[in-house]
């Protein structure tokens, strides 16, 4: 049964390319949260051998030679993109699996299988044309497979088009490919694995595809055996639908520079709940509990270390900031150490639930329920017409001295009717 | 002097909404979806941006500084189309003339030039301008 994986090329700075024609041609890099590293690297910037998360301090010799532009990573942006990009991938096939923020497997089974590449490139203008964003397809029986083929279609190893179909190839030419490729490149393969291998002198694809299953499971585990496999074109791992809905919301960031203060941590994970409870509201969700850390910077060896986390139960499940932030606020004042030098804070709301599906509780204000819900629904009504944080509970602080480094984000194109695309 | 009906106390259950009372609405039975104008201005949800107009090199096609332009990439544009279209590193909103091999983008205000694509120039049709609002009074 053929399995597409559809990946986006360079996904982030595709999406930056989208709305700014001065990145085109570029070399142009995309940074990690608080402009750390390398997370999003254009052909050009790959071109130049900077590697997948590079430190952007040792990345500027270099970037001021070559005149790599560097940008915050803009996730709000990024968000929107990939939702768009999955509901038009879905349209292609009847199963689909979302990976990751920026590739799905689609079940092409039932297709004529001498059509699959063309399909495959209909898939590919399809999304170039209606969303603006490229994307590679790899095209083989199981999920290994594919993901495999759309390594070479990234690579131009079979043909240079961006679709690479396996079942095109006789098992000859599929020797002759998988041999030149280093085993390191299959799914689920990682850097210890690729080592031990290597001592076996299993160093290709091709290598690890002849290799005993039997002998492969006395040395590794049965999960290098699937691997196996599905190398074979024996299914063992099985296409995931989405739709659980999600169990817990994170939000935690490194600060911008280091905060000692009881009042500053207070500000930032004030902040993070109601983003954290923001969300949780967007899912029509309620949280039962809420999880608080603190941490130093563990990079900074002089410092004395301290982490800590706390478990703070709700007498109610909620999606009411204001509640949420107090219980928030309770935790972390009993896990607070004074005069250290703190890197990073967050929340997790777990025990998430459906709202309307909550047990009351002897306690309960039945007055109080609707009252909540109007305020949070007036809290997000006016934050989505006037931007982010218009309109936030004192708790959270003005000045935001914590807050992260994104000093070079582009606009929220999408999401915001004041940082709209400009056409002169 | 007439006994209370029923010695017992009725207990009703305490809700924290209020109950409705009176006549029921007669068009109850006659509610139906209001207009919405994403669903009248937007045809293709995942293929539409929204872009803001800039300058006066429209005003012939009533597109006028600060108006909001509904664009949908998925459509194939033609002649004749209202374009976005990015042009040597600008973003530029025009009318798209084909004649032939000749690729224009015309304004409509004659004031301004109209611009004509020569090889080696870098020209990408973002897309295609669907509808424009322009805001008449501020609110």
């Amino acid at each position: 049964m053929p399995i597409a994986l559809v990946d986006c090329n360079n996904f982030y700075v595709s999406c930056e390319r989208m709305f700014n024609p001065k990145l085109e041609g570029k070399p142009v890099v995309v940074l990690s949260n608080n402009d750390g590293c390398a997370v999003s690297r254009s052909n050009e910037v790959k071109a130049l051998g900077i590697k997948m998360g590079e430190p952007w301090f040792r990345m500027k010799d270099i970037s001021k030679q070559h005149g790599i532009i560097a940008l915050s990573s803009n996730y709000t942006l990024y968000g929107d993109l990939s939702a768009r990009v999955m509901a038009t991938l879905a349209n292609f096939s009847p199963q689909q699996e979302i990976y990751s923020i920026d590739e799905c497997f689609l079940d092409l089974g039932g297709f004529d299988p001498k059509t699959l590449a063309e399909y495959g490139q209909k898939i590919r203008k399809t999304v170039k044309r209606n969303v603006g964003i490229p994307v590679c397809v790899g095209i083989g029986d199981t999920k290994t497979l594919a993901k495999l083929a759309n390594h070479c279609a990234k690579k131009g190893l079979s043909g240079s088009d961006g679709v690479c179909d396996f079942g095109q190839l006789n098992s000859q030419r599929r020797s002759e490919l998988f041999s030149s490729i280093p085993v390191g490149e299959v799914w689920g393969v990682g850097r210890k694995i690729t080592e031990g291998l290597a001592k076996l002198n299993i160093k290709t694809v091709e290598d690890l595809r002849r290799a005993s299953p039997e002998y492969l499971r006395q040395q590794f585990s049965i999960v290098l055996v699937k691997t196996v496999n599905e190398l074979n074109g024996i299914p063992c791992i099985e296409l995931e639908e989405a739709g659980t809905p999600r169990q817990q919301i994170m939000v935690s960031r490194s600060f911008g520079s280091s905060v000692s203060a009881l009042d500053g941590l207070s500000e930032s994970v004030a902040h993070y709940t109601t983003r954290a409870a923001e969300k949780l509201r967007r899912d029509g969700s309620i949280a039962a509990s809420i999880c608080v850390f603190i941490r130093t910077n563990p990079f900074r060896e002089k410092d004395e270390q301290y982490s800590r986390s706390i478990v703070v139960p709700l007498l109610q499940s909620t999606d009411d900031t204001t509640k949420l932030v107090k219980s928030a606020l309770i935790g972390l004042k009993s896990i607070y150490k004074p005069a250290l030098n703190y890197a990073k804070s967050g929340v997790l709301l777990m025990g998430l639930h459906e709202k309307g599906s909550a047990q009351r509780t002897l306690f309960d204000d039945p007055a109080e329920q609707p009252r909540s819900d109007k305020l949070m629904y007036v809290l997000d009504s006016i934050n989505q017409k006037m931007g982010k944080d218009s309109l936030t509970i004192g708790a959270s602080g003005t000045k935001q001295r914590w807050a992260m480094r994104r000093e070079l984000k582009s606009q929220n194109y999408t999401s915001d009717i004041n940082e709209l695309l400009e056409a002169w | 002097m007439y006994p209370a009906l029923g010695a017992q106390p009725i207990y009703l259950p305490l809700f924290g909404h209020k109950v409705p009372a009176g006549f029921p609405s007669p068009a109850d039975d006659h509610m139906e979806a209001l207009i919405s104008l994403d669903e009248e201005l937007i045809h293709h949800k995942n293929s539409t941006f929204f872009v803001r107009a800039r300058g006066n090199s429209m005003t012939g096609a009533g597109i006028h500084e600060g108006d909001l332009l509904v664009v949908d990439k998925s459509i194939e544009p033609v002649s004749g189309d209202i374009v976005i279209a990015f042009i040597d590193g600008g973003v530029t909103v025009k009318r798209l003339m084909k004649q032939g091999s000749i690729i224009k983008l015309k304004p409509e205000n004659p004031r301004h030039k109209e611009i004509v694509f020569h090889e080696g120039q870098d020209l990408e049709i973002w897309g295609v301008v669907i509808s424009s609002t322009t805001i008449h009074k501020k609110i």
